[in-house]
């Protein structure tokens, strides 16, 4: 339903993505994950033929959003970010403007119109002035307006941003209750949004592509590294060579602490291997004095932020 | 075409929910209403003046066209009221769109660019032409109570010359929007563009000279003179034709390179 192939987009000398390809099968939901400033926006302003690319192609609905955009158009429903509303419209009216935009039948526009108003639940808000919704309901409208036309792709640009908890649950249950019929693509940054809501992660950072998996499969790997943190008086680079030689460490870093001779070290392990034992017999042994040792677990968002800002961790496929 | 006509009808209803709209069209009136007053007041007692001095000398009866005199300096002072009221009328056409990201969902909707750029200018012309609708009562006013019945042609051509006028300047100021996303600034720019046209206007009256000349051809405002005489030139309808196609022009230049810049 949408192909992604080698997208490259440049502003001057700035990279914003680079050669990101991927797909999107009919009915999924693909999310799309990435620290703001990622590109997540810039992949979904051309896919939506609102930007041009520099380099690579990318097809909406077997429609190329370069060389037949206004086909591309007819097939997809965007929310950006911010949701396009004329506020001093109302809901109704508002809603029919868009149905006429994106070429809706004017025999059907009424009965398409209050069926998006149903979906999205804000019938009792017809005659309201977009102004005087509040923001979740404002995000409802903004919604209703991409799916006004019925496309068969939807593009969500951070679709739950700036809303309270309550909507936050309610926006994404709408998302969810609309794969199937819809082929949606959701951008975000909060990384339990993804797991609750999409079939496929794309996890994007630096314009590049980091990882694409299953939120499951994801996770576990992600999380197939244990971390604890201690506290050495001693010389920073020795401490380091000497932990590193136990079995099951991937990796130590190390920061200086105020006063004293003392680093703090944080020491990455294999899955299920727990050093903590070997690593203070070690440091106990070279004669330094341990201060402090614990075991850290890896939050997803601290697996997501390793993912994005170093991009070692793991790559999936 | 059915694009066009949507933007269109969403302009409108969006100028009628704005404040701007009645307060606009209301300055307009009172402006107009009060300048039509002292045009009227002027030009009676000139003439009643000049009919008494022809009574005490004994001379002819004076030849003052006292109804085709307020008409004509009617329009010209319309003309000039509308160069303060159009950047009001344009300045949020597409600077609002781009500050609100209205502008995102014109651009994914599969309509052209043309169609958006025509249903927005049809619109301020729309919304001018209303403008204009009061004013006619004070042209019906003078023909009713002209004695020999004054001619309806140059009415008709007074408010074809202020249609075409306000095109032209309503297209510039579209043009204008479109580079800015802040309102404020869409119509200082348009008003300082207008106020150009009009010193430009000034100095193609002060002389004769080749330059004086080829300003007067130029000036968009002193074609306007010809249409409140009652004479429709062509080379007029042609200046404004153009001028207005040049606008809109500029304006699809600058939304295209829109998705570019960005």
């Amino acid at each position: 339903m949408i192909e992604v192939d080698h997208l490259t987009k440049r502003y001057g000398s700035v990279k914003a993505i680079e050669n990101i390809t991927f797909g999107v099968e009919k009915g999924e939901i693909l999310g799309f994950l990435g620290p703001n400033g990622a590109g997540k926006t810039t992949t979904m302003r051309i896919l939506t033929c609102f930007l041009p690319a520099t380099e690579g192609t990318a097809r909406v609905a077997g429609f190329d959003v370069f060389d037949s955009p206004m086909d591309a158009k007819k097939h997809l429903g965007y929310l950006p970010e911010n949701p396009p509303l004329y506020q001093e419209l109302s809901v109704d009216s508002f809603l029919d403007f868009v149905a006429k935009i994106k070429g809706v039948d004017s025999r059907e526009r009424r009965r398409r119109i209050e069926e998006v108003k149903d979906r999205v639940s804000i019938k009792e808000y017809s005659n309201t002035l977009i102004k005087n919704l509040s923001k979740g309901y404002k995000q409802r409208v903004g919604l209703a307006q991409a799916l006004i036309h019925d496309p068969q792709v939807l593009i969500l640009d951070e679709p739950t941003v700036g809303l309270d908890p309550n909507q936050i649950i309610e926006v994404r249950q709408l998302i969810k209750s609309l794969s199937g019929d819809h082929t949606i693509i959701l951008s975000t940054h909060i990384l339990p949004e993804v797991s609750m809501t999409c079939q496929r992660v794309v996890i994007i950072s630096k314009g590049r592509i980091a990882a694409m998996d299953t939120p499951e499969n994801l996770t576990r790997q992600l999380q197939g590294a244990e971390r604890i943190y201690l506290e050495v008086k001693g010389p920073e680079s020795t401490v380091k060579t000497r932990i590193k030689e136990i079995e099951g460490v991937l990796r130590v870093e190390s920061t200086r602490l105020d006063g004293d001779e003392a680093y703090s070290f944080s020491v990455e392990t294999e899955l299920k291997q727990d050093v903590r034992s070997k690593v203070a017999r070690k440091i106990v042994e070279s004669g330094y004095d341990l201060l402090e040792l614990r075991a850290m677990s890896m939050s997803l968002e601290e697996v997501f932020l390793q993912l994005t800002t170093k991009e070692e961790g793991v790559r999936g496929q | 075409m059915k694009n066009v006509l949507a933007i269109f009808e969403k302009e409108m209803k969006s100028y009628f929910v704005s404040p701007i709209a009645y307060v606009v069209l209301t300055v307009f009136l009172v402006i107009s209403g009060y300048f039509f007053y002292n045009i009227l007041t002027i030009f009676m007692e000139r003439s009643m003046f000049a009919a008494m001095q022809s009574q005490q000398f004994g001379g002819p009866p004076p030849s003052i066209d006292v109804p085709a005199l307020v008409s004509r300096n009617f329009f010209g002072v319309l003309s000039t009221v509308i160069l303060f009221m159009l950047p009001m009328i344009t300045m949020a056409t597409f600077a609002d769109e781009k500050r609100r990201g209205t502008m995102e969902l014109l651009m994914t909707s599969p309509i052209t660019n043309l169609q958006v750029i025509l249903g927005k200018f049809l619109g301020a012309l729309a919304f001018f032409f209303l403008m204009l609708v009061p004013t006619l009562f004070y042209q019906v006013f003078i023909l009713v109570y002209s004695s020999p019945r004054m001619a309806f042609g140059p009415i008709f051509s007074g408010y074809l010359g202020l249609l075409l006028l306000g095109g032209s300047l309503i297209a510039l100021g579209i043009f204008i929007s479109t580079l800015t996303e802040n309102q404020i600034v869409a119509a200082s720019v348009t008003f300082g563009a207008f106020l150009i046209l009009w010193v430009i206007d000034l100095s193609a009256r002060s002389g004769g000279t080749a330059l004086q000349e080829i300003l007067s051809y130029l000036s968009i405002l002193n074609h306007f003179e010809d249409f409140s005489k009652g004479v429709i030139d062509t080379s007029s309808v042609v200046i404004y034709s153009s001028f207005i196609f040049l606008g809109l022009f500029l304006t699809f230049r600058s939304i295209e390179s829109l998705r570019w810049r960005q």
